[in-house]
């Protein structure tokens, strides 16, 4: 019954989203209030259903209730309770609902805190995002509906959830991930109904800020929390593959870094609109080509969603219809606007417009590494990939100048600025962050070139951020009143530079100075590994809730000093008979020590590998703090302040006493 | 505006300059780093180049994984049920490489019967079979050995 509801209530969804798309469209071209107020309406209730519908599925999965084929393929009774709810996202059908869920999310969100813009592009932005929603509700209910039954043979026990995704990391990356992905369809609205209207005026990128803001933030974290997945729980040690996959969700957060900061230029100076225009829908664009990478299994890749050519067309049907009216609209309308400001070479404007073309290159590389293969299949119809090493090194030359330019930027003013006497405030801070770039390396260990560039441009980010507080702050009487100077925002963009500069640093570090060995090594035995010494003390098999654990314990100590006791595991799990291993890692702020069971080899020994990777937690700290500039610069005054002075005008037109809900 | 105008055409042209130069730079990075994939039978076709980083791929041979007594030196036969390729690797075996399993190895040809893996992948899903290795065993696999995908 309950099954049935949930598909009930999916469809009672797709309906409803079709007169939200049709309706706000009329009724924005007519402003009929009555519609516009439906518009509001529908959005809200659009989530509602599909809430109700997410939740008997989730009450499917509690109750074992096997008779849905997707529950039975991909949860067991003997699933941890926790396990079996986050099961729900653990597979195509339900990560779908999912995406499906948070769509209608940002779209109810939209709904709700839009009351200080006008009422038409509301409607508008509402009207384009319940057509995209009506294309992802009828990609569940026609090509991977979850509620399917499996009557009349019901399986006695389910297949289980792939043991690899029952873990804390899986339970939070996909939802964070689809925040981010789906967060920049609300920017993607904004663009295409403010086309429509064909005035893109300044408070255009002002209302769309703030949205694409919250939605990079989530998909930083979503992609960090992979990462971080993949490294402890893949077993290789490593935090990047450049599978395609990852690409997928990369190549929409680059594009993303890119429009948040042509909409700040966009926002203050008027300047760069069309591209920004184009820049939000190629950003969505991109987080549509993703979900068609991810889900249609054209590409080999470690994220392995069951391949079915029906939807990989499904969406690629869509990308093109989404992408084509999208640029179709961009082409006919896009004469209409005009930038106005003119600004001098060397300015914040040319800053950011390098930073853009950068960024758009970065894109435009990963995402030909990507679909390379593809390319070459399509001509050639030979199989192909395209190696790590090409990412590894594009992608490191081209972020060389977006370091570099990075302190400068965030420096120079608006519109004009004499280069000279900006750069001799420089000097000082590029020769120390060399020098202690280099130290820093000799220290490390080998001289490579590559590892001091990448070191000492992480250091001269991080001394651009330094080196921009003090200036402020010696502009004050005091250094605290100096600090108080600096607005929310601009602390923000601080903070997430700091960022930038702590990733930096961490990613060249531990690419460049981490010790990789495999070893072999029998019970009681202690190999050494470089510097340190590693004693295989213990050996033991457990039972967990639904496996069979074989857990080797090892110290790992160095100068005959315990460092510390690690118990990696080989999981052998009892439904999918499918074997896991869990690496055991001992974290630190600079370095992590991990140790990953291998196999038993014919002698009673085991082969295991031990890694050593300095500055690898520094990857994943400098993206929350990305992330926490993202929320500074939200939380700036002038947004709540904007709200608080339309309100009044409202009031002092209409004498309406609308209680103020901030 | 003069000056601005002429000073905006020659942004611009730099600009453009610059742009292509990045591209053919990404160009000519991507045309030395693809990995082509050969089944084994192309590469006893002799259609695989030696010294090269490829892709090979196929099942792994029931009884043909053996280990160095002594060291973490690994061989194994790779085969798409027509012709078949030993594969050396050093190092720990993915979770799933089993003996009837898909598999890819990546790394080089020595002789047109042996390859030297830098890189060995077998999928994290039981039931998932990589998209290069299926389409190798429908073409020169016999019919019926193709393995079933359902549950």
């Amino acid at each position: 019954m309950i099954p049935e509801l949930g598909n009930f209530f999916l469809i009672m969804a797709f309906i409803n989203a079709i007169f939200l798309g049709v309706l706000s469209f009329v009724g924005a071209q007519k402003e009929h209030q009555g519609l516009m107020r439906f518009s509001k309406r529908a959005s809200i209730s659009s989530f509602a259903l599909i809430l109700l519908s997410y939740i008997c599925l989730t009450v499917s999965f509690i109750n074992n209730d096997f008779s849905v084929q997707y529950v039975a393929n991909h949860s067991n009774t003997q699933l941890p309770i926790y396990y079996r709810i986050s099961a729900v996202w653990g597979a195509h059908e339900g990560s779908l609902l999912l995406w499906v869920l948070i769509l209608t999310g940002w779209m109810a969100a939209v709904a709700l805190f839009s009351k200080s813009l006008p009422k038409v592009l509301v409607t508008r932005v509402l009207g384009v995002m319940g057509f995209i929603a009506v294309g992802f509700i009828a990609f569940t209910l026609f090509t991977s509906n979850p509620f399917e039954r499996v009557f009349p043979f019901i399986p006695i026990d389910g297949a289980d959830l792939n043991p690899l995704l029952q873990d804390f990391g899986l339970i939070v990356h996909p939802p964070m991930l689809y925040m981010g992905y789906v967060g920049f369809s609300v920017v993607f609205a904004f663009a295409i109904a403010g086309l429509l209207q064909g005035d893109l005026d300044h408070h255009w990128a002002r209302w769309s800020r703030p949205w694409t803001t919250v939605a990079w933030i989530f998909m930083s974290l979503g992609i960090a929390l992979g990462s971080w997945w993949a490294y402890y729980e893949l077993g290789w040690g490593g935090w990047w593959f450049w599978d395609p996959v990852e690409n997928a969700s990369f190549m929409p957060w680059l594009a993303g870094t890119a429009l948040i900061h042509s909409l700040a230029a966009t926002e203050k100076r008027g300047v760069f609109k069309s591209w920004t225009v184009l820049l939000a829908i190629l950003t969505f664009s991109l987080s549509l080509l993703g979900t068609f990478l991810v889900r249609s299994g054209v590409l080999t890749s470690v994220h392995s969603f069951a391949s079915d050519p029906v939807r990989g067309r499904f969406i690629l049907v869509f990308l093109g219809i989404v992408v084509g009216v999208s640029l179709l609209i961009y082409a006919i309308q896009s004469s209409k606007i005009r930038s106005k400001a003119n600004f001098g070479l060397f300015s914040r404007e040319t800053a950011l417009l390098f930073n853009n073309a950068l960024l758009a290159v970065v894109t435009f590389m990963v995402l030909l590494g990507t679909l390379h293969p593809l390319i070459q299949e399509a001509f050639t119809g030979g199989k192909s990939s395209v190696g790590p090493p090409y990412f590894n090194l594009m992608f490191s030359i081209f972020m060389i100048p977006i370091l570099i330019l990075m302190p400068i930027g965030q420096q120079i003013n608006w519109k004009q600025e004499p280069i000279k006497p900006l750069l001799t405030k420089y000097w000082l801070w590029a020769i120390s962050s060399i020098i202690v770039g280099l130290a820093i390396v000799i220290i490390m260990g080998d001289l490579q070139p590559m590892a001091i560039v990448g070191t000492t441009l992480g250091l001269w980010v991080l001394a651009g951020c330094a080196k921009y507080v003090l200036a402020q702050a010696s502009k004050s009487d005091s250094f605290s009143a100096g600090l108080k100077k600096i607005s929310r925002s601009y602390w923000g963009m601080l903070v997430a530079h700091l960022g930038v500069a702590v990733t930096v640093l961490g990613v060249v570090l531990t690419s460049y100075f981490s010790i990789e060995e495999n070893i072999k090594i029998r019970l009681g035995e202690t190999v050494e590994v470089e510097d340190l010494s590693v004693e295989f003390y213990d050996f033991k098999n457990t039972e967990g809730p639904n496996y069979i654990s074989s857990g080797g314990s090892f110290k790992v100590s160095s100068d005959g000093e315990l460092i510390t006791k690690l118990h990696p595991e080989k999981r052998k799990y009892n439904a999918s008979r499918m074997v896991m291993t869990e690496a055991d890692i001992d974290a630190g702020l600079f370095r992590d020590i991990y140790i990953v069971m291998g196999e038993p080899l014919d002698d009673g020994a085991w082969a295991i590998s031990v890694h050593y990777k300095p500055f690898v937690r520094w990857i994943w700290l400098g993206t929350i703090f990305m992330a926490l500039g993202g929320l500074l610069a939200i939380s700036d005054k002038r947004y709540r302040q904007r709200r608080r002075e339309k309100k009044q005008t409202k009031k002092e037109q209409v004498q309406s006493a609308e209680v103020s809900g901030e | 505006m003069k000056t601005h105008r002429r000073n905006k055409l020659l942004a611009i042209i730099g600009g453009l300059l610059l742009l292509s130069g990045a591209v053919a730079l990404i160009l000519y990075a991507l045309s030395s780093n693809i990995n082509h994939f050969y089944p084994p039978t192309e590469v006893s076709q002799g259609k695989a180049p030696l010294d090269k980083t490829i892709r090979v791929g196929g099942l792994v041979a029931y009884n043909s994984v053996k280990r160095a007594a002594d060291g973490l030196d690994v061989e194994f036969t790779v085969t798409d049920n027509q012709n078949s390729l030993t594969v050396q690797y050093h190092g720990i075996l993915p979770d799933l490489f089993k003996e009837g399993q898909g598999v890819i190895a990546e790394g080089q040809l020595v002789s047109k019967t042996e390859f030297v893996a830098s890189k060995v992948l077998a999928k994290h899903d039981e039931k998932y079979m990589p998209p290069e290795v299926e389409q190798s065993l429908e073409k020169y696999g016999h019919p019926g050995k193709k393995q079933s995908t359902d549950y």
